[in-house]
């Protein structure tokens, strides 16, 4: 049995029916092709699946695709300027080579950007501790860590 | 997953009716420990009963010297709450201590309590506060609430609605988490109303549980060395791969006198 679902993803209206077990990121991925998300452990302990809910970082394997019911769903796909240029948060994770393999990349981004808007004032040990649900097994955390931080930067200035 | 059926009812007396008239439903809060138990198929619900467009579950009150914590207040809620942090900030600090800043933005409180999985965090406070858990049928005090692994006095179809949490003259949640996944191995959830002290441990045996000894010491002198010479039995406390029975033991008495200490003590 289907069950139809309505969201905005990226700034466009989609609709689908789908089954209820159906996860988001299963919803984002093949339904609407939007691979950047990815699944590393499907058990809510990676962060790799991390996307924004109505603003907020949230595990998209660990909620269904009906319960977004209506919401404003952002993903890495959707950080960038329609034009190409970077986020802030991506330009940073260039710059400071925050990625080895880049499979837990979208996840760090979209939860650094949740780590912006909550703490735009997050010092190393800060953005450490926010860090905990996203794993890099790569282990380049040192990297990431300071691509977080020049990236929160970069976004406070740009609000100014 | 196995497949269900999905509801998201709008009041809690459709929520309870849904529930009841399924053949094996399921309330779903945050879905944090929920969603998760289906993917691995320990969980296989016919139907789903979403409470979250569920109206007047949400959201934080403090009147007098009672705080009230809707059901469906989310962990992120409660941490970043000025009224819970200058009340009972013990509490916002041990929701601000669950999990990671992305599970705190889904799960729920009252998941969480429903849930009584032995090593979660906010039964400790809802026992160690002698908080009072309202539902859809009652309400129910705290040491009548907690009743083994993963089972509490909710009955088939009862909804908790919000937690009525005392504030007390001191308090103090300290937890030696697992280092994966943040669930307290011991947690220790400490307060002091007046003479009268609580003490609740979590994470050490099947279920949440208070230690009267524990609270007489620290009735007669609110100290963390009035607790240095008690140690709980390892009879009864769990052992997995993480920790064995006489470290949980051992680590009850280290966890609560950090957390007396925490609190004042």
């Amino acid at each position: 049995m289907s069950t139809k679902v309505s969201m905005t993803v990226n700034g466009r209206k989609v609709s689908a029916d789908v089954e209820p077990r159906t996860l988001l990121v299963q919803y984002l991925r093949e339904h609407l092709g939007l691979t950047g998300t990815h699944v590393g452990c499907d058990t809510s302990q990676c962060g790799c699946c991390n996307i924004h809910l109505n603003g907020e970082a949230i595990k998209s394997c660990t909620i269904l695709a009906v319960q977004c019911e209506g919401a404003n769903v952002t993903t890495i796909e959707g950080l960038a300027s329609p034009d190409g240029e970077l986020h802030p948060m991506q330009k940073a994770f260039w710059e400071h080579h925050g990625l080895q393999c880049g499979f837990c990349t979208p996840g760090m981004v979209m939860v650094a950007c949740d780590i912006a808007r909550r703490k735009p004032d997050a010092d190393e040990q800060t953005i450490r501790h926010e860090l905990e649900g996203n794993i890099c097994r790569c282990t380049g955390y040192q990297h990431i860590v300071e691509a977080v931080h020049s990236g929160i930067q970069a976004m406070n200035q740009a609000k100014r | 997953m196995y497949a269900f059926n999905y509801h998201r009812p709008k009041s809690l007396d459709e929520a309870a009716g849904l529930v009841a008239k399924a053949e094996d439903g399921k309330l779903v809060a945050g879905g944090m420990t929920l969603l998760p138990s289906m993917k691995l198929r320990l969980a296989s619900p016919s139907d789903l009963v979403d409470l979250s467009s569920v109206d007047g579950l949400k959201g934080i009150t403090v009147s007098g010297k009672t705080v009230t914590i809707g059901a469906m207040t989310r962990h992120v809620d409660v941490h970043t709450s000025a009224d819970v942090q200058k009340a009972i900030p013990a509490l916002a600090a041990l929701a601000g201590g669950i999990g990671d800043p992305s599970v705190r933005n889904r799960g729920t409180m009252g998941g969480s309590v429903a849930n009584s999985d032995p090593a979660a965090d906010y039964p400790s406070a809802v026992l160690g506060l002698g908080a009072t858990v309202e539902t859809n049928k009652r309400k129910i005090a705290a040491d009548d609430f907690f009743k083994g692994l993963f089972e509490t006095a909710l009955e088939p179809g009862e909804i908790i609605k919000a937690i009525h949490y005392p504030v007390p003259d001191a308090a103090a949640y300290e937890k030696f988490p697992q280092p994966a996944s943040g669930y307290a191995m011991v947690g220790a959830f400490v307060a002091r109303f007046g003479k009268d002290v609580r003490v609740a441990i979590t994470g050490a045996k099947d279920h949440v549980f208070r230690v009267p000894e524990m609270e007489k010491a620290l009735a007669a002198n609110f100290k963390a060395d009035a607790i240095a010479g008690i140690k709980l039995s390892e009879d009864d406390m769990l052992s997995d791969i993480h920790c064995s029975a006489d470290y949980r033991a051992h680590l009850v008495s280290v966890i609560a006198k950090r957390a007396v200490a925490k609190a004042g003590g």
